[in-house]
């Protein structure tokens, strides 16, 4: 049994891993350069498994949302970067994101 | 070494290759049921294991990522990564951990359809006598498949709290 919640379209959350991912390829980056970003940015809680990461890209080449640029000349590796798309989806899960702050906040402001 | 793993084992498996390392023997290559190791430095490496197609291109993208191809045993693969490199998973989200669970499944339903197929023909067939060979293979294919998705269904429950 899944829990079913209904979204407004286009406002779907993102996992972590997705976000960051899309976060990293703001600037091209290969493979092992969005592992080290995503777990600098997030102050080394977030860590993204090879496999997890090499499934996503897949998936992420095929909905448009980054693209394989060239490869890297010279470590020969394929290089990732955010397309116009992508970037569209993350500002909108930015702004969800804050909606969920925002709310908690409110709720919670004086324990927080 | 040999030892024998059910397909559904395959996190004990990996969790003896990690005490190997432990103990300092380093998984050095991989055979039907057989298992390689050299002497390395107690925890060197840390060693993981899953049911991956055949891929040039994952392997490439896992030495990448600083970990070492050791071999591939039909369809699992086997990779190792020194431990001061860093924390080895591969699977680092439930999302991924259910499709991983979702490729066994997949193959476990195609062989063991197979075999329950075969098994049901040789059966019918009194000149052959062997059928029932056929359907203990599709019998334990078929368990195979209950134990991965129990597995599977923890992980979707938990999926409703967390990502």
């Amino acid at each position: 049994m899944t829990m079913e919640v209904n979204y407004m379209p286009g406002t779907l959350a993102l996992t972590e891993a997705t976000y960051y991912i899309l976060l990293s390829l703001y600037r091209p980056r290969h493979g092992y350069g969005i592992m080290q970003q995503t777990e600098e940015l997030s102050g080394g809680r977030v860590r993204l498994a090879a496999g997890t990461l090499y499934g996503a890209l897949n998936t992420l080449c095929d909905k448009g949302w980054i693209v394989l640029k060239t490869m890297d000349e010279d470590s020969r590796r394929k290089e990732y970067l955010l397309t116009d798309k992508g970037r569209e989806i993350l500002i909108n899960e930015v702004k969800r994101l804050k909606e969920l702050a925002r709310n908690g906040e409110m709720i919670l402001g004086e324990e927080l | 070494m040999t030892r024998w793993f059910w397909v559904w084992q395959f996190e004990k498996e990996e969790e003896w290759l990690n005490e190997m390392a432990a103990s300092g023997w380093a998984l050095e290559s991989v055979g039907f049921c057989r298992y390689t190791f050299v002497r390395c430095e107690p925890g060197e490496y840390t060693v993981r294991t899953e049911m991956h197609p055949y891929d040039d291109q994952y392997v490439k993208f896992m030495e990448e990522t600083g970990a070492e191809y050791v071999g591939r045993m039909m369809m699992w693969i086997y990779f190792r990564k020194r431990t001061e490199d860093g924390v080895f998973d591969l699977y680092s989200d439930i999302d991924s951990k259910i499709s991983h669970l979702d490729r066994i499944g997949k193959v476990l339903l195609a062989i063991g359809g197979a075999n329950l197929i075969i098994g049901m023909v040789n059966s019918w067939n009194p000149s052959v006598r062997l059928g029932w060979i056929n359907l203990l293979c599709a019998t334990l294919l078929m368990y195979g498949l209950g134990r991965i998705h129990g597995k599977k269904e923890a992980l979707e429950k938990e999926r409703e709290l967390h990502e």
